[in-house]
């Protein structure tokens, strides 16, 4: 067994041990508000984290827990700013869907859909421009697909030569649709039409989701463009954390359940190394919400700060 | 490129090809870029020879509004200083989510962790023939957004000077450029402007306040010079900046005036006008004794001339407007 696949049973272990304990807070009132969870999606910026640089900035979207952990945000402050407290992260600003963390090359969430393709864009221009040899990276949904935001990004990051990574997580629904519904042609199609390298992958398996962006780092740096992963994974939840699903086909959640990364993650670990790791995930995470709670709340002098510079 | 000496007068346009050329040369983090603003020169001219001079730090950009606007944001985020050019502010509307969801929250939300030192310059207003996409006045729109600095220079020297200040400052600028006035003329000193926020007193006067900024800004000075022979001594403000306002200064002259016009080629409804106009009678109460704004009327601008000069603000619906504040007691 490798220490690797410990790493990533671990570290998508704590993502799906937060996501749950934080659904429990949005039904107890523990976290006002909503959660847009990334529950069976874990895999997917376990996975592309271990390929990029630490210092790669990092744009996801309000389903970006994942990627804020991954990206190496401590779970007291995550859990902190979604319980709206005074975290170091936003202050209580940013909440579940809009948090960020530069000092972690985490660039931010994002709560509209395909609205960090242009920024991420510029993120690149300028790493490029600046030669710190670092590639940003975006995380979008299928949705984003049909979002002119992409598209004018993806066509101008080819045509100017500016390298990035776009990472389709391509979990079946864009919000409470099935995303073939509503998608002409699949996301590497598109991805072709403006000369773009798709990489396509299995996005419940973190040392697949590794590897192909391992790929489309190299390609990124070697051809000077953006390149596309396809991380194909299923959603295990609903699109928010008030969202019934009646919308899902009977036996769907138990079918798309039997590809959990997780359960997959676990067992390819020795049993005994795999309860040890459980059960010390259990006793951080446990631990990182009780000191979340004691987190301050932010002081309400601060609501008309930073506005502007000055 | 040659250089205009001090006293020569120079254009609206070539200010702001001044500005742009002045600060590329100062600091290296800035680039400029947008839609044939490269090897083309600009649309208009503004980025004339840059290209030639600064090489790829002058780019062209495909037609793609929310791209452009967004790697303005993201590049500022990671340290260089973007001025993209939006050729029209009517072309502002497709990037929206660009300028008000990502621009606009980003020092906010992160508590000044990020920020997003970057400019858009774009122009606008109706110029004879300019169909009702190439005509909107579309400042107040932005005044409205927390986190975005809005400026609105109406000649060579603050188009120059307002330009500097907006590339040096740590926030999101939009500058909206006056198309009308870009071959107006003007002396020139090649100073960045700290000024942000802060009016100009045009003209001092006893009787009336007027209160304007951008294309209205001539109509107004020539309102003033008419009606001074009749006997009726106008103040003449130009804000300069709208987001943030200089509400002191238009407030001292009310207080003195006690009365107050403010005109904009914008339309009316909902316009800025009406918050320099509320802030007034908030600040002054009955010590403001008459109030009137002057813009386009609202409906879409038509095309033709004949039809838009129905609806546009002219030097003498601007006087006739400060008249009526006289005639009021």
């Amino acid at each position: 067994m490798m220490a690797a696949e410990v790493d990533d049973y671990r570290d998508m272990l704590r993502i799906r041990l937060i996501e749950e304990e934080l659904l429990k807070c949005v039904q107890d009132g523990r976290v006002i508000g909503s959660a847009h969870l990334c529950i069976g999606q874990e895999a997917i910026p376990v996975g592309a984290c271990r390929a990029l640089k630490s210092d790669d900035p990092v744009v996801a979207t309000y389903r970006g827990h994942g990627w804020a952990l991954a990206k190496g945000v401590p779970p007291v402050q995550f859990i902190g700013e979604v319980m709206g407290r005074d975290s170091t992260l936003n202050g209580g600003r940013g909440g579940s869907a809009y948090l960020s963390s530069p000092d972690h090359a985490f660039m931010g969430e994002n709560s509209i859909v395909g609205g960090g393709l242009p920024m991420t864009l510029g993120l690149a221009m300028a790493h490029q421009r600046r030669a710190t040899g670092l590639i940003p990276a975006v995380s979008i949904g299928d949705g984003a697909m049909n979002q002119g935001n992409v598209h004018e990004s993806l066509n101008m990051g080819s045509v100017l030569g500016i390298p990035f990574i776009v990472i389709v997580e391509n979990n079946g629904y864009a919000e409470m649709t099935p995303s073939t519904d509503l998608t002409a042609t699949p996301a590497a199609v598109r991805a072709a039409a403006y000369a773009i390298e798709a990489i396509e992958v299995d996005g419940n398996s973190a040392s697949a989701v590794a590897e192909a962006t391992r790929r489309a780092r190299e390609l990124a740096v070697s051809t000077q463009r953006p390149v596309m992963v396809e991380a194909h994974t299923r959603r295990l939840g609903g699109h928010y954390s008030g969202d019934a699903q009646a919308y899902r086909p009977k036996g769907e959640l138990e079918e798309w359940g039997r590809l959990d990364p997780l359960t997959r993650a676990r067992s390819l670990l020795d049993p005994t190394v795999a309860e040890a790791t459980y059960q010390q995930v259990v006793a951080e995470v446990t631990d990182a919400f009780a000191r979340a709670a004691q987190l301050p709340a932010p002081l309400e002098e601060e609501a008309m700060k930073h506005v502007y510079a000055n | 490129m040659s250089t205009p000496t001090d006293a020569e007068a120079i254009t609206y346009i070539r200010a702001i090809n001044l500005a742009l050329d002045d600060a590329l040369a100062a600091d290296d983090s800035v680039i400029v870029f947008g839609e044939d603003v490269g090897i083309p020169n600009g649309p208009f001219g503004a980025s004339k020879g840059l290209r030639a001079a600064y090489g790829d730090r002058v780019f062209d950009t495909p037609i793609s509004e929310s791209a452009m606007i967004g790697a303005a944001l993201g590049s500022s985020m990671a340290g260089l200083r973007p001025v993209v050019e939006v050729m029209y502010a009517d072309f502002l509307l497709v990037a929206m989510d660009q300028v008000i969801n990502q621009i606009a929250n980003t020092r906010y939300v992160s508590r000044g962790k990020i920020t997003a030192p970057l400019v858009i310059r774009t122009q606008q207003g109706s110029t004879p023939g300019s169909c009702a996409q190439h005509s909107k006045s579309l400042e107040a729109m932005f005044a409205h957004i927390p986190g975005l600095l809005v400026a609105v220079p109406s000649t060579p020297q603050d188009a120059y000077s307002i330009l500097r200040g907006a590339i040096d400052s740590d926030d999101p600028v939009m500058v909206f450029e006056s198309r009308r006035l870009y071959p107006s003329k003007g002396t020139l000193r090649r100073d960045p402007d700290p000024r942000v926020g802060i009016a100009d007193v045009v003209r001092p006067g006893n009787d009336v306040t007027v209160v304007t900024w951008g294309t209205c800004r001539p109509l107004c000075e020539q309102a003033a010079t008419t009606l001074a022979g009749q006997g009726v001594d106008c103040e003449v403000i130009d804000l300069r900046w709208i987001s943030p306002w200089d509400s002191t200064t238009v407030i001292d002259s009310v207080a003195r005036t006690g009365r107050l016009v403010v005109a904009h080629e914008a339309v009316q409804n909902a316009g800025f006008g009406s918050e320099v106009v509320s802030t007034v009678v908030e600040a002054l109460g009955p010590r403001l004794l008459a109030a009137r704004r002057v813009a386009s009327l609202s409906a879409p601008m038509p095309a033709s001339p004949l039809l838009s000069a129905q609806l546009l603000p002219s030097a003498e619906s601007i006087a006739r407007a400060i008249l009526d504040t006289i005639g009021e007691q």
